[in-house]
């Protein structure tokens, strides 16, 4: 019980602690890299990074090493096809993005549109996980963890909190860097120590080999999660908003290799868990509840008042993973739906904070819970499907029209909303068509990027009448002094 | 007609203007700014270099990440082999790879960067 409330209290104050305020007006763009890209890891690390990734590859083995090489390896892309261009774009949302290059309004209110659902893909799982947690540690049902996450969350955005500044947040990534780091020494060491012959044998064979055990159509999967998340970093909500912290361009660039820099090394964690796992907690596997092996697993190595301890600490890391990724996800999609779905204004905002929070939690609770890594892949895989063309279409080819970015939204976003609600609602499916629903990025992708080039080719009378300008304006360097056109983000 | 021994006369066929550079009448960043055929030929060529420049580390990136599915499945001896005990795939999967993400970065930034310095020089230098 002590533990539970140190947890919840670290996480929840290690939010509130400075007073929140949005970051156009603290001084944060003066702010080292360093500090920024601990604040946008601190971000981006969601409970799937911290419990998820360990328990999937507990239960499936070496193909889901892919997971945290993708999410790391999607901000390589990022950074290569999207950094610089985007910050200079001086958009603060994706719907902004869509608005200032294509100057239309209903590709900038489905891009809205598709900001909330991935939104609530990516939130589901927190709050399942946080029921998850709770009921790990306290035994209480399942539901009462989730209500509490969205609830505090709600809460400490209701509340005035914009955005938490960026030292908070940059508090946070180092505080999960730790709360999974320093176990990890100490279980190492028990590990070590221990005469492991004497554990019951565990089939480690076709575990440890990639492509041999575990799901089925492993070749399949294996590359459909590769494209979605590789591709479907640059299109989270909360990613885009911190780039606006950088001042320049150049700068964008730089923070975000610290950024690759700082997952890389939160990354390295998650398989030691997992593999420990599967030698002293396997009945995890069988009962289904592999999200908790690292809440498990300090207690079963080292026990005592140390494993107590150590069991606090990734507790607390867990629900900073929780709060402060659900705080930055619904502070993105309240700020987009108050401004483009609900009018603008605070009072808009109040009730889009309500909605953000209410239909991620409704889910949460009515629906059986999934590995909370392969809902935040489903997220992955919209965003995959609709932004990544739109922001790469966008920013290097000339020829992109609103019709067929619009048409490539509604399609590539459109089937992977409809794969992943198909998985979650109706429940994951067998066979080759299971395996489509749960990973559709393989297809989704290229099926957007098709239909947003053809129907762009085939509408090229309505191009937008500035592209030129936009063009300048995406790539030429900030010091260069040429006209950038007069278009400003409405947030 | 000159004799048959006598060589023909030398003649000077260079004009006198290739001693002098041409002037440009205008700077850069003014022939980007009223989008003249040479300003948007600046533009072309500087969202071109840096659009090879993503589309290589992207390539590059694939043949790695598409690539190693592919190397496991077609020879499963690298899925068993150990290397200083710790099985092959898990150490590249789980470690190596990501040094190896922050290194091509790194490299990428340097070349962006250099780039866009030579942009800079070319618009800005009347």
């Amino acid at each position: 019980m002590f533990v539970v409330v140190a947890g919840v209290l670290i996480g929840f104050f290690g939010l509130r602690l400075s007073r929140t305020t949005s970051d156009f007006y603290v001084a944060s763009r003066t702010v080292s890299p360093l500090w920024n890209a601990s604040a946008i890891g601190g971000e981006y690390l969601s409970a799937a990074s911290f419990l998820g990734v360990a328990g999937l590859i507990l239960a499936y083995g070496a193909d889901m090493l892919w997971l945290p090489v993708g999410w790391t390896g999607g901000y390589l892309v990022l950074l290569v096809l999207v950094s610089a261009p985007l910050r200079r774009s001086g958009a603060y949302t994706l719907p902004d993005f869509a608005e200032a290059r294509l100057s239309s309004m209903t590709v900038r209110r489905t891009a809205s549109v598709l900001v909330v659902l991935i939104g609530w893909l990516y939130l589901m799982p927190q709050f399942q996980s946080a029921g998850l947690v709770l009921r790990t540690i306290t035994g209480a049902p399942e539901w009462i963890g989730g209500v509490v996450v969205a609830v505090a969350v709600a809460v400490n955005v209701l509340s005035g909190g914009m955005r938490s500044i960026t030292f908070v947040q940059a508090f946070q990534y180092w505080l999960k860097l730790t709360a999974l780091g320093v176990p990890v020494v100490f279980l190492l060491i028990a590990w070590a120590s221990d005469d492991v012959s004497q554990l019951p044998a565990r089939d480690m064979t076709t575990w440890a080999v990639p492509l041999a055990g575990g799901r089925e159509y492993p070749l399949y999967s294996t590359y459909s999660l590769i494209l979605a998340t590789f591709l479907g970093t640059m299109g989270l909500p909360h990613v885009l908003v911190r780039f606006y912290t950088n001042p320049d361009g150049r700068a964008a660039r730089r923070t975000t290799l610290v950024v690759l820099s700082l997952l890389g090394m939160f990354y390295l964690l998650p398989a030691v868990y997992g593999a420990l796992g599967r030698l002293y907690a396997p009945d995890l596997v069988t009962s289904g509840r592999t999200d908790e092996v690292v809440l498990i697993l300090p207690a079963r190595l080292i026990g005592g008042t140390l494993g107590e301890l150590l069991t606090a600490l990734v507790t607390a890391g867990a629900f900073a993973a929780f709060l402060s990724t659900s705080s930055g996800l619904t502070v993105s999609v309240a700020g987009v739906v108050a401004q483009d779905l609900l009018g603008g204004g605070v009072r808009a905002f109040r009730r889009a904070t309500v909605l953000a929070v209410a239909g991620p939690l409704l889910l949460a609770t009515t629906t059986r819970s999934l590995p909370v890594a392969d809902v935040v892949g489903l997220a992955f895989a919209v965003a995959a499907s609709s932004f990544c063309p739109l922001l790469v279409l966008g920013i290097w080819w000339w020829r992109l029209t609103s019709a067929g970015a619009m048409a490539g939204l509604l399609a590539g976003g459109g089937l992977a909303c409809a794969a992943g609600l198909a998985t979650i609602v109706v429940g994951p499916h067998a066979g080759l068509a299971g395996a489509l629903l749960a990973q559709p990025a393989a297809w989704t992708v290229p099926v957007a990027f098709l239909v947003m080039i053809v129907v762009s080719l085939a509408t090229q009378s309505r191009l937008p009448a500035d592209v030129a300008r936009i063009m300048v304006r995406l790539h030429t360097p900030e010091t260069v002094n040429v006209n950038r056109g007069d278009w400003r983000p409405r947030s | 007609m000159p004799g048959l021994g006598d060589r023909p006369r030398r003649v000077v066929v260079t004009s006198p203007r290739t001693t002098a550079t041409k002037r440009r009448r205008y700077p850069g960043t003014r022939e980007i700014d009223e989008q003249t055929r040479l300003g948007v030929v600046y533009i072309r060529s500087l969202v071109r270099t840096q659009l090879r420049l993503a589309l290589s580390v992207c390539t590059a990136l694939a043949c790695v990440v598409l690539g190693l599915p592919l190397l496991f499945l077609l020879i499963p001896e690298l899925g068993t082999a150990q290397v200083l005990g710790i099985p092959l795939p898990w150490l590249v999967l789980a470690g190596l790879i990501y040094p190896a993400f922050v290194g091509v970065a790194w490299l990428y930034v340097r070349q962006a960067e250099r780039n866009e310095r030579h942009f800079v020089d070319l618009v800005e230098r009347r």
